[in-house]
């Protein structure tokens, strides 16, 4: 929301201007150099930020990209990691624990966010669905360990083992307010009109939001679907004291179970360097799948936006 | 959606809810609705039983030590003596050392992407500040203590002892993991954060008001000074103290880099300490049912507590902030 600006009084044709100029606008010329110069030290200062914070992070994403690149191949995705760093090896079993954890969240997250969403944007009036609509925020903001901590004494600790099920719990708590405040959004964005046709046409509500609304934001929900699953892709902590992690293929989810972020935790404090290899490896693998997950999340935003 | 129930007037707002009733009373879209409602309550009955949980868990340790589990400085598994003092206060050192150098640099940067920033960047940075949120923190910890710690500990805090180290926040032993090498993560962690919002909340800044004082003559940086920034005040608090809810409650990074050890409180940045996150992710592991479990779940709903406080209180800032600019711009449309 960019304000055009209008030539600045002091700019440099009036200044150049001969003596013609009125007495007031002399006055105005002096006063304006400081103001111009304090303006320029403001400009200077927050390009600075700016080129700091963005120079700073974009560092820290090109070291780990150009670090995990070398040691990127077709073992990584499909081997087990060697013992005690010997040379070889991959992630294999973090990647399919990844994939198991994230469709078990989402078995939970999907359903319970997408739900209270449709609530809240269809249903939701009053202080009821203000009340609603806050606990989901604040959801949003509690550290996810805590989660890691509500799994681990849920599940965990009375079935006396780590597992891929409790993982997949403290997960899906994490998925849930982000899947309900996408999908209230999208389905806002709905135009009233279509509710009103199908109604119109005899259609029953329930009908109306499963078959005429649902389908209507259909792209906007699975972009906040993407972006929940993203965002639990890369959590560690609740994942410590609930999957805790194996270096073995395991399709059981009452049994431990690995992760790909878990995996770069461990590996990133091993003192074996094929092992921080490894880590940096897959730093890599994660930070692309976060790249691509935003990408084409802000494309499919974007020509949300447009239309 | 608010405007709307504001122009309705009570009676209308009744008669709305009536045609809305009789609407439903076909047993499908009843049932559908219910559903949903069911649904809703069923994430109502995970939060409420998160603070059961944590609460009901955590009552052997509160009966047993009381107030004395924040102010003692041993978490002794060993004698059955724990406190959390060491972690609370690297909490607070941490967290309050990124807030220091992430709000000028964010609220800098946010001023040059609003105001500064040539069109074409501007999507260019705003989506990476976006992705750079997305990052996950593992990463963060990952270069932290790979790259970030080593440096320290060889070339940074050995530069800033010979500089600085009259200071007490420069004496001791460099360790590189410590309280600095944690703040810095931290603030990388929070900037794109703050950037975020700050950038948010100076966008709604009524353009009548910008061209007000562009008209009159003002610069740039005046029209920041005396129209922006006073308007996205609260905001931009809201949005610093979301920053510290996430900087108070981040784990992995800091765990990564912080030392792990139950030291002494004390001022020096140098010092290898913990945090009530990196607490609960190291303790966890060698928890025996008991005080020792009920200890790590105090210290997870301490933890809960302060990111809960610290989170209704940057929403209610910035849904004030929100109500504030919904309210002016229909003044200005009268």
């Amino acid at each position: 929301m960019s304000v055009p600006m209008p030539t600045s009084p002091s700019s440099p044709a009036l200044q150049s201007g001969e003596s013609g100029l009125h007495p007031l606008q002399t006055a105005r010329s002096s006063l304006t150099l400081r103001r111009r110069l304090v303006n320029a030290l403001i400009v200077l200062l927050t390009t600075l930020a700016a080129l700091f914070a963005a120079g700073l992070l974009v560092y820290l994403l090109c070291y780990v990209l150009s670090q995990g690149l070398r040691y990127i191949n077709l073992d990584f995705f499909t081997q087990l990691p060697t013992p005690n760093g010997e040379p070889g090896g991959g992630m294999g079993e973090a990647f399919q624990g990844s994939l198991i954890l994230i469709a078990l969240a989402s078995l939970m997250g999907v359903p319970l966010g997408l739900f209270t969403g449709i609530y809240l944007a269809e249903f939701g009036r009053g202080p009821f669905a203000q009340g609603v609509r806050f606990l989901v925020d604040v959801l949003n903001g509690i550290p996810t360990i805590i989660f890691g901590l509500l799994a681990w004494v849920l599940i965990v600790i009375p079935m006396q083992t780590f597992s891929g099920l409790a993982g997949g719990f403290a997960l899906g708590m994490i998925m849930i307010p982000i899947v309900t405040r996408t999908s209230e959004d999208v389905l806002r964005l709905v135009p009233r009109e279509l509710r009103e046709a199908s109604l119109a046409l005899g259609a029953t509500e329930a009908r109306t939001i499963l078959q005429v609304v649902l389908p209507a934001a259909r792209s906007g929900i699975i972009t906040g679907v993407v972006l929940a699953m993203a965002r639990v892709a890369g959590e560690t902590a609740p994942l410590l004291m609930t999957a805790f992690g194996t270096t073995f293929w395991n399709t059981d989810i009452t049994q431990p179970m690995d992760a790909l972020p878990l995996r770069i935790f461990q590996f990133t404090l091993s003192p074996y360097q094929q092992q921080v290899n490894q880590a940096y490896a897959g730093a890599f693998v994660l930070i692309v799948l976060i790249l691509l997950a935003s990408l084409a999340v802000r494309l499919a935003t974007g020509g949300f936006k447009q239309r | 959606m608010i405007q709307e129930r504001v122009s309705l007037s009570k009676a209308r707002q009744q008669w709305v809810r009536w045609q809305r009733l009789l609407r439903v009373q076909r047993p499908g879209d009843l049932f559908f609705r219910g559903i949903t409602l069911l649904f809703v309550l069923i994430v109502l009955g995970l939060v409420a039983g998160t603070a059961w949980i944590l609460i009901s868990n955590s009552l052997p340790t509160i009966r047993r030590f009381g107030f004395s589990f924040l102010t003692n400085k041993a978490f002794d598994p060993v004698h059955d003596v724990y406190g959390v003092l060491p972690a609370i206060f690297g909490t607070l050192i941490t967290s309050t050392f990124a807030l220091i150098f992430a709000v000028p640099l964010g609220v800098g940067a946010a001023i040059f992407l609003v105001d500064f920033c040539p069109r074409p960047f501007r999507l260019v940075l705003a989506f990476l500040i976006d992705l750079l949120a997305a990052i996950p923190s593992v990463i963060y910890g990952l270069w932290g203590f790979l790259v970030l710690a080593p440096w320290l500990h060889n070339y940074g805090e050995p530069w800033l002892q010979q500089r600085l180290g009259f200071l007490p926040l420069f004496q001791g032993q460099p360790e590189g993991v410590g309280y600095l090498g944690a703040g810095i993560v931290l603030t990388m962690m929070v900037l794109p954060l703050i950037i975020s919002v700050s950038r948010e909340v100076m966008l709604v800044t009524p353009v009548a008001q910008r061209e007000a004082l562009l008209a009159l003559g003002a610069t740039r940086w005046e029209v920041i000074r005396h129209a922006v920034l006073p308007f996205a005040r609260i905001g931009i608090l809201g949005g610093v103290i979301l920053a510290l809810g996430r900087a108070l409650g981040e784990t992995m990074a800091v765990t990564m880099i912080v030392g792990n050890q139950a030291n002494e409180p004390s001022l020096s940045l140098f010092t290898p300490g913990y945090t009530l996150a990196s607490v609960i992710a190291n303790q966890f592991g060698e928890a025996t049912p008991g005080l020792f479990l009920s200890a790590i779940i105090e210290a997870g709903l301490i933890l809960f507590a302060i990111t809960l406080i610290t989170n209704i209180l940057a929403r209610w800032l910035i849904a004030s902030l929100q109500r504030q600019a919904q309210g002016r711009s229909r003044g200005g449309r009268l």
